[in-house]
């Protein structure tokens, strides 16, 4: 009780001492760069932190009005990533990016509650797609099951159409994650005809000593790994031990950082992943950056993060939501928009070659726009290989599109059910 | 002086042996109450409920639960996030098999169905004792959270396996789902609280508390002196699991909202729990709710000190918080063995004589 009562003073004294409201645009970010996740967490909010810092000392920021970058760090915990969403709540966030699958279904009954946007790339609920039912969640451009989808056309363009007789594996981590491509590479497996087989790692994926003790028995033709973290290294390394041909490892895009295949040496040569984002830093953005950001010490974190595979996608993540918000502030007519203002303008996304280009990032993003109906985005994505001897990835595939029809419609199946349990109406007019 | 006891006469036994014997015990348990039930929820802001009021009641619930194990029967448990699993997946169970149950009475039967899981995995504390009943616990942990992650029903076959509280509410307030106030959130996490803790205590004051007592200082004796092990044992299994089944129920339910059985109830929240029981107190049901408010409301509130107020990046904070918070359980437990409960009893005796002390 006594704890309590003094919680009420503090609260009573900060809501005294809270500022007056600023004009800026407030972009928080969930981030991790402690914990088990870190690895990931870390690259993701630099990229995240330097492209928000990179438009404010170039541009100003957005539509004449700086962008705040507020961060809370939530150890890749489902009960810290609450506390996170409420300390950011009443602070006008314009979107919410948890990067967290497991936060991310925390937060969408809580987002759709209090009207903020959230935008989850790449990860998160794969049917929130179906904007009809999920009105304030995004997941563009890709979603998990694009990735089983474009991984699975990779495939039969390797044999000649036909994945008859073939067994895949999947080595997923063990939480909502890694648990999300299992019936859509299921469906696809009754289609194609080939073995699926579907192994998990528990968190954090450290001891993964059995799981591949039955990928070696099994002899699959190959295995596709959904993981995070720690869990990535450590099943490459179990995968060049037995001598798994690395070419027929694909990684989904969170199972495709530097930090999973250096720790392995050698051994990861050839190791593949999907992405839907370009790599390295050929592209005239990047030279932005280090004049405007790295170059002046703004960098965020240690600033050793630059231009690898995660931070490229934290970047990409933070282009995404200012090109939303200036969207927004067309749409609205006024630059301070509200989260409202924000969802309309994320609904109303074009990312097209030309703008990509004017941004200095040529290539670098499939084009895709946003509606109603869609906010998944495109759904392609492309593959990237890692060369053990420059230490680099390289892309040897273009935009592969994935089985769109298919994802749909296990989407809207998916969200029918979510809408009939909440009784949700949808509201897009098709 | 702040404990006036002069004229504080007992003429009945009941007077004598009610829970707070001295009078100025009673006005604050009865202002306390006051104060939560009444002045609280008119001043509750989202932020505090949410953050670390509500998570705070929950875990006070599920010290409670693992303080009558450990510090009253002896019994060193580290299934305690399993159990709490239990709790959270029957209230998931129950409250979509039978969508129109009261969900009071769904948090309470989810609390017997831990009740059954506990005394199943407590039947090995018949034959062993010590380290070895905390290993053969320990394998509840495991077998539990496999379970729930591997078996479809558990989770309706969702796709993901994760687990959603649907929206329910009692004479029209919501209580669970997004869209509940925090108030009633509170509110509902309070009577339990206040409820659970009154039957702990006067479990423990009775007959059942007494042969726990006895079973926990020397079980040989114990029987000697007609204690029954088995019923000692296995009913403070069954309480214990009870109390733990409604917290984990309380927290999927009220507070997560969904959760997944290797993440939210994984065996670093066993290791929580059991850290609140020590540095709270064994054996102690102030020190239940102290150990769970040190370790809720301290992270938070150093967080908002370093990160909020002295401007920190959230990263080192985090860091920091970490080194804080290990070296204070390993400073509290140097200087008070017997957890914070234990330095507030000593700091009363002092209170009851002050300022006369001779």
């Amino acid at each position: 009780m006594k704890m309590m009562k003094l919680a009420a003073g503090i609260a009573a004294t900060l809501a005294v001492a809270a500022p007056a409201m600023a004009q800026d645009l407030h972009f928080p970010m969930l981030s991790y760069r402690t914990g088990a996740y870190a690895p990931g967490g870390i690259p993701f909010a630099d990229g995240y932190h330097d492209y928000m810092t990179l438009l404010n000392e170039r541009d100003g920021g957005i539509g004449g009005l700086p962008i705040r970058v507020s961060e809370c760090e939530t150890a890749y915990n489902t009960e810290r990533g609450v506390e996170c969403y409420e300390s950011v709540r009443a602070d006008n966030p314009l979107v919410i990016q948890p990067l967290s699958t497991g936060i991310t279904y925390q937060l969408i009954p809580r987002v759709t509650q209090d009207g903020i946007p959230m935008h989850t790339m790449g990860y998160g609920r794969t049917s929130a797609m179906e904007g009809g039912t999920f009105p304030w969640v995004f997941n563009y451009p890709a979603n998990y099951w694009d990735g089983a989808s474009v991984a699975i056309n990779y495939m039969l363009s390797q044999n000649e159409g036909s994945l008859e007789g073939k067994k895949i594996v999947l080595v997923y981590h063990n939480s909502a994650y890694g648990r999300e491509p299992i019936r859509t590479l299921e469906i696809l497996a009754e289609r194609m005809g080939f073995t699926f087989l579907p192994i998990a790692v528990d968190h954090p994926g450290q001891e993964q000593g059995s799981q591949w003790l039955q990928i070696r028995r099994e002899r699959p033709d190959y295995v596709m790994m959904y993981g995070w973290g720690v869990m990535n290294a450590v099943a490459i390394q179990e995968a060049a031990n037995i001598r798994f041909p690395m070419d027929h490892f694909i990684g989904i895009w969170w199972s495709g950082s530097e930090n999973d295949v250096l720790p392995v040496g050698a051994g990861a040569d050839g190791y593949t992943a999907l992405t839907f984002h370009g790599v390295g830093t050929d592209y005239p953005d990047y030279a932005d950056l280090q004049e405007y950001v790295i170059g002046r010490g703004l960098a965020a974190g240690a600033g050793d993060q630059v231009g690898s595979a995660v931070y490229s996608r934290g970047m990409y993540a933070a282009m995404l939501a200012a090109e939303a918000a200036r969207t927004a502030q067309e749409l609205a007519g006024h630059a301070q928009i509200s989260t409202a203002e924000m969802r309309d303008g994320m609904e109303a996304l074009v990312i097209t070659e030309e703008r990509l280009t004017e941004l200095g990032l040529p290539g670098f993003s499939a084009p895709f726009n946003v509606s109603c109906g869609n906010h998944g985005g495109s759904g392609a994505a492309m593959l990237q290989q890692w060369d053990a001897d420059s230490g680099t990835w390289s892309l040897i595939t273009d935009w592969i599109a994935s089985d769109r029809d298919l994802v749909r419609e296990l989407a809207v199946e998916d969200a029918a059910a979510f809408a009939a349990e909440n009784n949700i109406t949808s509201n897009c007019d098709m | 002086m702040l404990y006036r006891e002069a004229g504080d006469f007992k003429s009945t036994y009941s007077s004598d042996n009610q829970t707070f014997p001295i009078r100025g015990d009673r006005y604050a348990y009865w202002v306390a109450l006051g104060f939560a039930f009444l002045v609280v929820p008119f001043f509750l802001g989202d932020y505090w409920a949410n953050s670390i009021v509500i998570p705070f009641l929950i875990y006070v619930i599920a010290a409670l639960g693992l303080n009558l194990l450990i510090g009253y029967c002896g019994q060193l448990s580290l299934g305690t996030a399993a159990f709490m699993a239990v709790g959270a997946y029957a209230t998931f169970k129950l409250t979509t098999s039978f969508p129109g149950l009261n969900i009071y009475i769904v948090f309470l039967l989810s609390g017997l169905v831990t009740a059954g899981v506990g005394v199943l995995f407590g039947l090995p504390s018949l034959k062993i004792k010590g380290f070895y009943l905390a290993v053969a616990t320990l394998a509840a942990q495991f077998f539990l959270i496999w379970l729930f992650t591997r078996q479809g029903w558990f989770f309706n076959y969702s796709s993901t396996g994760m687990i959603g509280m649907p929206e329910r509410s009692m004479f029209g307030i919501i209580i669970t789902g997004a869209a509940a106030s925090s108030t009633a959130v509170y509110m509902t996490c309070l009577i339990f609280v206040v409820g659970m803790a009154w039957l702990a205590r006067n479990l423990t004051r009775g007959t059942l508390g007494r042969t726990w007592m006895a079973t926990r200082d020397m079980d040989i004796a114990a029987e000697i002196i007609g204690v029954n092990p088995m019923i000692s044992k296995l009913s403070a299994f069954a309480v214990s699991s009870f109390f733990v089944g409604v917290s984990g129920a309380l927290m999927f339910g009220v507070y997560l909202g969904a959760a997944e059985a290797g993440e939210a109830f994984s065996i670093n929240k066993s290791f929580l729990v059991l850290f609140m029981v020590i540095i709270g107190g064994l054996g102690s049901i102030l020190g239940s709710f102290l150990g769970a408010a040190f370790l809720v409301g301290l992270p938070v509130l150093l967080k908002l000190l370093l990160v909020d107020l002295m401007g920190w990046p959230a990263d080192l904070a985090r860091h920091f918080e970490v080194m804080v918070i290990g070296a204070l359980i390993v400073i509290v437990l140097i200087l008070e063995p017997h957890g914070i409960a234990a330095l507030w009893r000593t700091i009363k005796d002092k209170l009851r004589l002050w300022p006369f002390p001779h």
